[in-house]
């Protein structure tokens, strides 16, 4: 193992969001937003499912997954029931409150106001047919892979 | 441990350069601090975050995460960032003479 104390301290730092359920979501805003708090230069780029947590209208009814996250400790039958993925989730929310984190759409907000910039994967926009109206006003851009990396230049990419 | 000299006196500092003794703490030291942190003035809004920091901390032993200073406070996040510049929340903690902030938010 390398000794990296001595290296030189972090300055950029390029978030994907790959996910769109509420565990999926908040480690790339946490740490984006920590990122900002730390004077660290900071993107947030949303991909695949993960643009649900910038569209106006699924942004903040995001749901825990109960099924295929063995996480929960729970079988898989039993997080199938009906209503079980919306306990979670209220759970969790409350749990999230407690902490002082805020609801996905007040955090996109605080995270855009803090500087850090936010975009919209072009080619899962394409994918979904989704139209620039879908999405909430803290979004910067729709922009392609390439456009990221241009963007993400001396940056350490973070993939959650 | 690391001191600061202020005005003939060694006020001494903790692991992160924050005060070690918050009694140490007075209005000029604020600027001085401020100074050294790349802030040349504090205007009213920047005294408004110092005070606020100072009081939550004396009630609650911690000092307050970015949301509730925006929240709270009446300084909005734009308005903190531009206040003190590269992370509001420790920059404030550390001129209002209070440890670095334990939160993650």
């Amino acid at each position: 193992m390398t000794q990296t104390n001595s290296a030189e301290p972090i300055q950029k730092v390029s978030i994907i969001v790959s996910h769109g359920s509420l565990e999926g979501v908040y480690p790339g805003l946490i740490m984006a937003n920590g990122a900002r708090m730390e004077g660290i230069e900071a993107s947030l780029f949303f991909t695949f499912f993960g643009l649900d947590a910038i569209i106006k209208k699924r942004m903040n009814s995001l749901k825990v997954a109960t099924v295929g996250n063995p996480g929960m400790h729970m079988p898989t039958l039993l997080g199938a029931i009906p209503g079980m993925s919306a306990f979670a989730t209220g759970m969790m929310k409350k749990e999230i409150e407690k902490i002082d984190i805020p609801p996905i759409g007040e955090f996109i907000t605080m995270i855009h106001d803090a500087g850090c910039q936010i975009y919209a994967c072009r080619a899962t926009v394409d994918m979904f047919h989704l139209k620039p109206s879908d999405f909430c006003e803290e979004v910067d851009g729709v922009i392609s892979v390439g456009q990221f990396y241009e963007k993400a230049a001396g940056a350490q990419i973070i993939f959650t | 441990m690391e001191t600061m000299n202020i005005a003939g006196k060694a006020i001494e500092l903790d692991a992160d350069g924050h005060l070690a003794n918050r009694n140490d703490w007075n209005e000029n030291l604020a600027r001085e601090i401020a100074a050294q942190e790349g802030i040349p003035e504090l205007t009213s809004p920047h005294w408004a975050v110092i005070n606020f920091m100072r009081t939550v901390f004396e009630k609650e032993g911690d000092a307050p995460s970015i949301r509730r200073l925006t929240k709270e406070s009446g300084v909005d996040t734009k308005t903190l960032y531009q206040l003190f510049p590269k992370g509001p929340a420790k920059r404030a903690a550390k001129i209002a003479g209070l440890p670095k902030p334990k939160g993650c938010i």
